[in-house]
Parts: C-alpha cells; structure tokens; sequence
C-alpha cells in the first residue's frame, strides 16, 4: 500500500481528517525546508505538499509567486527539491510527500528521469498543475511504473464527464480547488462547497482534499466536516514570509497546531 | 496534392500546442472552443468580420514595391505587405476585432489583454471602446516604462492598464497576470490573446484571424504581378504576423523565412531568438520551443523590439520548423536599426522595430537573388511607437 493510502487509513481508524500543509521547497532558504517539513509533522500534518519553484506560475496568487521567486533567486531546481525530500526521508519513513508544481522543470529532467529519481529520494504523490488528463496519458504510465501517485485538480466548473476522465487517472487522492480563482483568493462559499464535494463523491472512490481559500481554523473546521483533508498553502506561506530566521519554525509550527486543533473538533462519522 | 490540416481536435500541430493549462480553466477553454467552433462556419459572422476589416481597418492592405531600396540592395525585388496601414498602426487589429466579435456573441461584457510593445493592447482597448466593452490590458511593469506613449493611448480609448510586478515584468508575466484574472472572473471576460500562442483554441483562431494578410497577398500578387512571390518574409515573436501570411501558402511551394530576434547576437546569450537556439518545453497553455535553463526555468530574453521579446513562440511555428515546412533565421538588434533607417531614407516608410527584423533579413538574402525574383516581406506594423527607442539607441533623446 502506498504511503499516502496508509496515511488516509490511519485517520479513518482514529477517526480524523488530514491536514495538508503547502509550502515552497527553498523558501526562505534552500536549508530551511527539511527542518521545516520535521516541524510541520511535528505540529500535525499528515501529509505535506512541497511546491517546486517555477519561473512562471500562471496559477498561483501573489503569495506564491512571492516565494517562487525567493526560492529561484537562491537557485533552487527540482534536483534540489527531489534531494530535499531525500534528506526528509532519513528521519521519516512515513509521512507522505506530495510535489506540486508546473510541467516544464519535470519535462526538461525528462518523466522517466524524473519519476525514477523520485521513487529514489522518497516521494508519494506529483501534482503537475498544467498537465489536465488530455495532456496525462503518457506521464501518469512514468509515475505509475515508479508507484508514485498521480494527483489531479478538480475545479467547481469540470463537468461530470471530465470528473470521470480525472476518476480514471488520479491516485491517492484529488485536489479540489473550492474556488474560483488562484492560489489565496478570498472567498470561500460552503455551502458550494458541500453541493461540488457531494456531486464528487457520486464518481470519485479517493479521498478529497480541498483547498485554496482556507485561511483560519474556523474555515478549516469548516471544510473538515465536508472533505477528507484540508489543504493549506499560502497562509503558511505568508507565516513564513513574516518570521525571521530564529522564530520561522515556532510560529509555522503554532499555525499548524493551531489548525490541527480546528480540525480535530470535526470527527469522520 | 498534400492538404495541410492542422491543428487536430486537441489543438496540436504534431506534438507541439495542445492545453496544458490547470483545471481552473478548462472550462473556459471549452466552451471558448465550442462557440469559436460554432462561428468559424457562420456566414453572418463572417460577414460581419470582412465588412469591420474594410470599413473599420481600412483592408485591404496594399503590397507596395520598394524600388529605391531594391535597386540599392541590388538584387532580387522587394515587395511590403501594408500591415502598417491599417487603422492603429499594425496587424493586430485584424485579431483584436475577431475575438471581440465573438466576445460579444458569447454576451461577454469585459475583455481583458496582456502587451508587450502594447500594440495589442492598444488594439484591445480600441475595439472594446469600438463596441462599448470594458477593457483591461495587464502589462508588465518594465514595458509599461519603456512604451509610455502606448499606455497613454489605451487610456485614452478607456482601458485600464495595470502594470504588472511579477517576475521578469515583461510580456511573459502580463500572460501570467491575464490568465489569473480570467480564472477568477470567467463568467463576464473574455481574454482577448494576442498572438498565435496560449491554449488550444487559440494558436489556430488567432492564426485564422490573421490569415487574411496571406490570403489577399496572393490574390494581390495574381492580379498585380501575375505570380506569386519566390520567398514569404515575417518577424517572430509569437508569430502572428508570420502566421497569417504564411498560413494562405503552406499548400504551395513558395519558401517561406520566420525572423526572429537575435538581439546583441545569440552568443552574446542575451536574445529572443526561440526557434534557433530554445528547446521543446511547456508555457502558457502550450508545448513549444522555449528559451529556458536547463532546469526548465524560463528564462529572461532581450529584443530591442519589446514585441519580439518573449521566451515561447506559437506551436504551429515550432511545428513547421520540425517539418522543414518553413526555415527560421535571426537577426540582431543593430541588422533591424539598420534596416529601419534604410526603409526611412529610401523609401519613406518608417517600419516598426518588430518588421525592421524582417526588413534586415530581406536586405540580407536580396543581393544574393536575380533581379527578378520577388520577396515579399510582411510590413506588420509602423514605427511611430519606437521613435524613442531608436533615438536612444543614437545617443539621442527626444
């Protein structure tokens, strides 16, 4: 069973939602992140979506792009990530690793390459936000050959033909954007939510995480009690563009436990 | 005879183009798709279009002979297509009043536009004033200081630019910038692309839009000269002035040269020359040649011309390079300055620093053809635009 399988049966058992933290691989250092991976389990991820930097990130809020780019003028490359989450794996076995990011660094190491050297260094789960499932056919065979998880987006607008395209193809679990909009958008409408995340459950057997928009523990309470994992992203990211050095670790890790407690009040059944 | 037929329903030109955009905006894309689709084929739409593009553009466009300058270079003839002519200044109404017809037929009420050198956003704003559409151009923050007097003029016809700080803050990020607004507010907008870039549908409804440059030069060149021309040559940045001259010809056996930007010279590494010196990869919507690292971050160009500075190029260019359908060449910033000042003095046209590239190829290959061959050369913009550009690149400032 896959690392991110056994992650979402453990929580089934003790009767809890995932939380998924999402921070950029290298910011705000390329020597930051391991320690800050080790911190966020710490506090009470269950999984941890690591972004690859990109030079253009066509889908991502301000905040993103934001550390995209301190992670990129550090010189951050997918190599780097890939090595990040090999020195993870020398003290955790067992908590999922999820990449996110965008399909032109993965294609100029080449998929096989790639999915071959994240086997390697450790790596669960690749979401590649510009691959839709008309682009994936060839790439998601690479991952699979290497038992890594195709994760795949599912947006309020994708109709149910395309939600059954994404059931065939997607692994471990989908990734639904709760709205409109990139990365860090405002709003977040729950009852929305509910009627999107009924609607694909009727086609979709994996767990559903939900994000963007999710920014406090009432918020993430809130979609909790709809979804199987929440996502968070940019409010760990701008936490962290707020901390300095020394107190980077402390106040990621209070943000995480602070939402793990949120959640924690929802149970599954 | 072989029929040239691409793209296929995907949207790819042998593996090149295609939609790799996040699932935000699939939805978008296809119904864009469906209604282009719908209208492509619909005579009132049809109609409508070629009577905007004569009364409104000014089409068609004349082919004018350059003489003088011919006769100096000493060689083969050099003929203009008048992109310049048209109303705003350039080719790229020609697009602009295609997407905005179809906006309004989809009950889209905004448009938005990224620019580069801000001729599209220009010709965005004038037709959103045109049919009474809000307009919004993102732009990025370096182009917006060195093309002031464009920013001015879009708003004047209304738009609002807003100035993008992302990035490397050029053309590339303003594409970034436009695709996240529509994402958030796709009910209402419509995003007018300016070149044959981007997702599928757009590399093949640009280019479609644009193919009425090709198909008047040839009934031009039957009725005027009795012939065709011996070589096509255009500019490449996104490649769509290239596209819609080529595109009329891919059937037939005229030799056709893309011309891209080579700055201060490719080995210099400071270019925007894609197709020669990038490599196959993935950006905004498309797989195409890029200019990128080899860890697949895209990386920064330089042009002297802001329309010809961008990383990517339209997939249906990266696929007739590979099929050797067309040949790609490059020239660098002081060839296209060059050429400028000669079309000036010689023929009293003052040619955007875009076609200048173009211009300078012509005046490469010229000598080395008889008297009789005939070039035609895209004249795709004027060069009002890059007067202070020029001068300062003379020591000069306005």
């Amino acid at each position: 069973m896959s690392r991110i399988a056994a992650a979402f049966d453990r929580l089934r058992t003790r009767d809890r939602k995932a939380l998924i933290p999402f921070i950029t691989a290298g910011d705000p250092g390329p020597g930051a992140t391991v320690p800050l991976m080790h911190a966020l389990v710490d506090a009470g991820a269950d999984i941890l979506e690591l972004g690859v930097p990109f030079s253009d990130p066509m889908a991502d809020g301000p905040t993103i792009q934001r550390s995209s780019e301190r992670a990129l003028r550090q010189g951050v490359t997918l190599d780097g990530v890939l090595a990040m989450v090999e020195a993870f794996r020398t003290r955790d076995t067992s908590t999922p690793v999820v990449l996110m990011g965008y399909a032109n660094p993965i294609e100029a190491m080449g998929h096989e390459a790639f999915a071959a050297r994240a086997q390697a260094c450790g790596v669960d789960g690749v979401l590649t936000v510009d691959y839709p499932p008309e682009e994936s056919g060839e790439w998601t065979g690479h991952l699979e050959r290497h038992g890594i998880d195709a994760i795949f987006l599912l947006s309020p607008t994708t109709p149910a033909a395309r939600i059954e395209r994404v059931a065939g193809l997607a692994r471990g679990y989908v990734y639904y954007v709760s709205l409109k909009g990139v990365t860090g958008a405002p709003t977040l409408d729950l009852d929305d939510v509910a009627d999107k995340l009924a609607r694909l459950r009727a086609r979709i057997a994996l767990p559903i995480g939900v994000g963007f928009g999710i920014r406090d523990a009432a918020t993430a309470k809130a979609v909790a009690k709809l979804a199987d994992a929440v996502v968070i992203g940019s409010r760990i990211i701008k936490e962290i563009e707020g901390s300095s050095e020394e107190n980077l670790l402390e106040n990621a890790s209070r943000l995480v436990r602070h939402l793990r407690h949120a959640i924690d009040e929802v149970s599954v059944s | 005879m072989k029929v040239y037929d691409l793209p296929d329903s995907g949207g790819h030109f042998g593996p090149y183009g295609g939609v790799f955009v996040a699932e935000t905006l699939m939805a978008a894309l296809e119904e864009l798709r469906a209604q282009y689709e719908r209208y492509r084929h619909d005579a009132d739409f049809q109609a409508e279009f070629a009577h905007e593009l004569k009364h409104y553009v000014g089409r068609p466009s004349p082919i004018y002979h350059a003489k003088r300058w011919s006769a100096r270079l000493g060689g083969a003839q050099i003929l203009l297509k008048r992109e310049d002519l048209n109303h705003t200044g350039a080719h790229k109404i020609n697009n602009a009043i295609g997407q905005a017809l179809l906006a309004r037929r989809m009950g889209k009420r905004r448009v938005i536009a990224e620019t580069g050198a801000g001729q599209h956003g220009v010709a965005s704003a004038t037709v959103a004033a045109r049919y009474g559409m809000e307009c919004v151009v993102y732009m990025g923050s370096v182009d917006v200081a060195r093309q002031a007097a464009n920013v001015y003029r879009m708003k004047l016809l209304g738009a609002e630019v807003v100035p993008v700080e992302s990035g490397s803050r050029t053309l590339k990020d303003a594409l970034n910038e436009a695709m996240r607004d529509w994402v958030a507010r796709v009910e209402e907008t419509f995003y007018i692309i300016g070149t044959v870039a981007g997702p599928h549908p757009y590399p093949m409804m640009v280019r479609d839009f644009q193919a009425i440059i090709g198909r008047e030069a040839i009934a031009q060149m039957q009725e005027e000269y009795g012939r065709q021309p011996d070589v096509l040559i255009a500019c490449v940045g996104g490649g769509s002035n290239a596209i819609g001259l080529f595109h009329p010809y891919l059937d037939t056996d005229v030799r056709m040269v893309g011309v891209e930007a080579a700055g201060l010279g490719v080995e210099s590494g400071r270019h925007a020359a894609t197709l020669t010196q990038g490599r196959p990869g993935v950006l905004h919507g498309n797989r195409t040649y890029l200019i990128q690292d080899e860890n697949g971050q895209v990386a920064e160009t330089h042009s002297i011309s802001a329309g010809l500075d961008y990383p990517g190029v339209g997939p249906e260019h990266a696929w007739l390079k590979d099929s050797r359908r067309a040949e790609y060449a490059g020239i660098t910033d002081e060839e296209a300055l060059a050429a400028f000042h000669e079309l000036c003095r010689y023929e009293g046209i003052m040619p955007a620093l875009e076609s200048s590239h173009a211009l300078a190829y012509a005046a490469r290959l010229a000598p080395t053809l008889d008297a009789d061959r005939l070039l035609l050369v895209n004249l795709s913009g004027r060069g009002d635009k890059d007067m202070a550009t020029v001068a300062s690149a003379s020591d000069l400032t306005l």
